[in-house]
């Protein structure tokens, strides 16, 4: 990488400050992943053996409790049911993000005209503002048009996440040549065939970019599923989280760590297998952004 | 071309731009409409003019998450980007275990606010009652390091990644002819790196500004607002205005803050881009 201006004359003491840095990196690594193994060791103690003070111990013979807390956990918290919904608004809401944004990111850079420009700009404004603007008035126009759903929340993530998702795909588009597009028109296509059959799949890098992007926003959003969504009947899992720590008196450490564990699982696992493409999808958005 | 795509606009802008209207338009017009309204049911509301906005400023709960909130975004802007940009420099030097490093580093970037909230939440009541030291929600102190700790961790691995692909864009011969002239490492990384990867210091000066100066999750699960909202937030402040208050005057008020604070936003947001945005070479 970076090293290859250096390669003719590696120091001595250049060698000893990479040991030194590989060194206090890895420290720093430890202290990174230790907030999550804390969370894990005491996910598996007894529920009476949790308490601030002694959340540092590890589990003994006695207050080792097994998978324990976990079972309870997850039925006390319905957390598969939340686990549910929170997938079926994700899917749904990203599905929808790509099919809409990559439709108007490709007619917003083909033809200039007033109304793509002013898309343009609306994408931008959105961006910036915060939802605590709009998050009162939403509520109450999801209440008034039934749109308080899990199966129907999707349309507000368009809304929301339209303006990240435009701008990756005008960016993106600005450097695909229209020529293609061109031979295809001339061939008898017409726009609906062209951007499905030639665009469509020249978007693919992209789309994967922001696929990432918005499942990482959509999956862990807290505050729009709780004003939108009726809580007694649907819970993400945020909101699942959130309301098991909020609502009881005496919160049960020990399930709830569990539910941690449950949440936090999934995401690394998922990270861990896709994690190139996570990490370009970021790079992506910051360059576009 | 264009002119036969354009007739089929109903299909390619129509419903993101109908998402737009009933997700995004019609609910931002609303809400200034309401802001200068008193109101407990959207249906019955009395014009009052100014006097919401009067209030804002009257309101010490919201003058005090605003200062906590400056804070806040000041210390955290500056942290998160120093230190990202020390582990990039770190990981571009073609050190042994880079690859699990960063991986480690981006991780927690993934788990969702809230829940982030209650780990360090555990993670560090219990650091306070060993050291003998009042819990987070009993002092503002605490919980303010409390939050400033928690968005470093969650934050430096993204700002890392950007910074990473900025100093891997750095010219290879721009570094040589500056070694051959002389530069010591220092020099180096003042005089040629830091210009050549101000593009990626503005993305990540204005993604952790306007994510600090937003924050809304993390604070409600760490502290929600303990004690007695010292350590609220702006963005708590208004969804505490909305929904915790009881009384007539206060949803007009809360509606009258998310203005003030959409405004804020703007300000912070074209200020930061003027100031770094001048500091960028051209490539």
């Amino acid at each position: 990488m970076a090293k290859k201006y250096h390669d003719g004359a590696v120091s001595g003491t250049r060698r000893i400050a990479d040991v030194a840095l590989t060194v206090l990196l890895a420290v720093l690594c430890v202290f990174w992943m230790y907030p999550v193994i804390l969370i894990l060791i005491n996910s598996l103690k007894d529920e009476l053996a949790i308490s601030t003070a002694t959340v540092f111990e590890f589990p003994t013979a006695q207050t080792f409790a097994g998978l324990h807390n976990y079972v309870h956990g997850i039925t006390q918290m319905n957390f598969l049911s939340s686990f549910g919904y929170s997938a079926i608004i994700t899917i749904s809401s990203v599905v929808l993000i790509l099919l809409c944004c990559s439709m108007c990111g490709w007619y917003i850079t083909r033809v200039t005209s007033a109304i793509s420009k002013a898309m343009y700009l609306l994408c931008v404004f959105s961006m910036v503002v915060p939802f605590q603007m709009v998050m009162f008035t939403l509520s109450k126009t999801a209440d008034t048009l039934k749109l308080n759903t899990p199966f129907n929340i999707c349309v507000f993530y368009l809304g929301f996440g339209a303006g990240l998702a435009v701008f990756m795909f005008t960016g993106f588009m600005k450097s695909v040549p229209i020529a293609i597009e061109e031979a295809a028109m001339i061939d008898g296509c017409n726009p609906p065939q062209i951007f499905f059959k030639i665009v469509f799949p020249i978007l693919k890098p992209t789309m994967i970019s922001t696929a990432i992007l918005e499942t990482m926003w959509v999956w862990n959003d807290y505050l729009l599923p709780t004003l939108v969504l009726d809580i007694k009947k649907y819970r993400t899992i945020p909101m699942a989280i959130q309301y098991f720590r909020g609502s009881y008196g005496r919160v049960e450490m020990g399930p709830m760590m569990a539910c941690i564990m449950i949440t936090v699982l999934p995401i690394i696992i998922m990270y861990l297998i896709c994690q190139k493409y996570i990490i370009d999808g970021v790079i992506a958005g910051a360059v576009k952004g | 071309m264009e002119k036969s795509i354009k007739k089929y606009w109903p299909l390619f802008l129509l419903p993101t731009l109908a998402a737009f209207a009933i997700g995004f338009i019609f609910p931002f017009l609303w809400g200034i409409f309401l802001s200068f309204h008193k109101f407990t049911t959207i249906s019955k509301t009395t014009f009052v003019g100014l006097d919401n906005f009067i209030k804002v400023f009257q309101d010490s709960t919201f003058t005090s998450a605003f200062w906590f909130t400056a804070k806040f975004t000041i210390v955290s802007t500056i942290l998160i980007n120093i230190i990202a940009f020390a582990i990039a420099l770190a990981l571009t030097r073609g050190l042994k275990g880079t690859n699990i490093f960063r991986t480690v580093f981006f991780l927690p970037n993934l788990i969702g606010g809230i829940v982030l909230g209650y780990i360090w939440q555990i993670l560090l009541n219990g650091i306070l009652t060993n050291l003998g030291k009042p819990l987070l929600a009993l002092d503002a102190t605490y919980g303010f390091w409390g939050l400033i700790i928690l968005m470093c961790w969650q934050q430096i691995g993204y700002m890392m990644i950007i910074y990473i692909a900025g100093l891997q864009n750095v010219p290879g011969d721009l570094l040589e002819a500056a070694a051959i002239d002389g530069a010591t490492g220092a020099q180096a990384l003042f005089k040629v790196k830091l210009p050549m990867v101000m593009p990626s210091i503005t993305i990540c000066s204005f993604l952790t500004l306007t994510n600090s100066f937003k924050l809304f999750d993390q604070n409600l699960s760490l502290t929600a607002g303990e004690p007695a909202k010292a350590s609220q937030m702006l963005a708590l402040n208004i969804y505490d205005t909305f929904y915790q208050r009881s009384g007539a005057q206060w949803k007009g008020i809360g509606q009258a803050k998310a203005v003030v604070f959409f405004l804020l936003v703007i300000v912070i947001a074209l200020i930061q881009l003027y100031f770094t945005r001048r500091k960028e070479v051209q490539q």
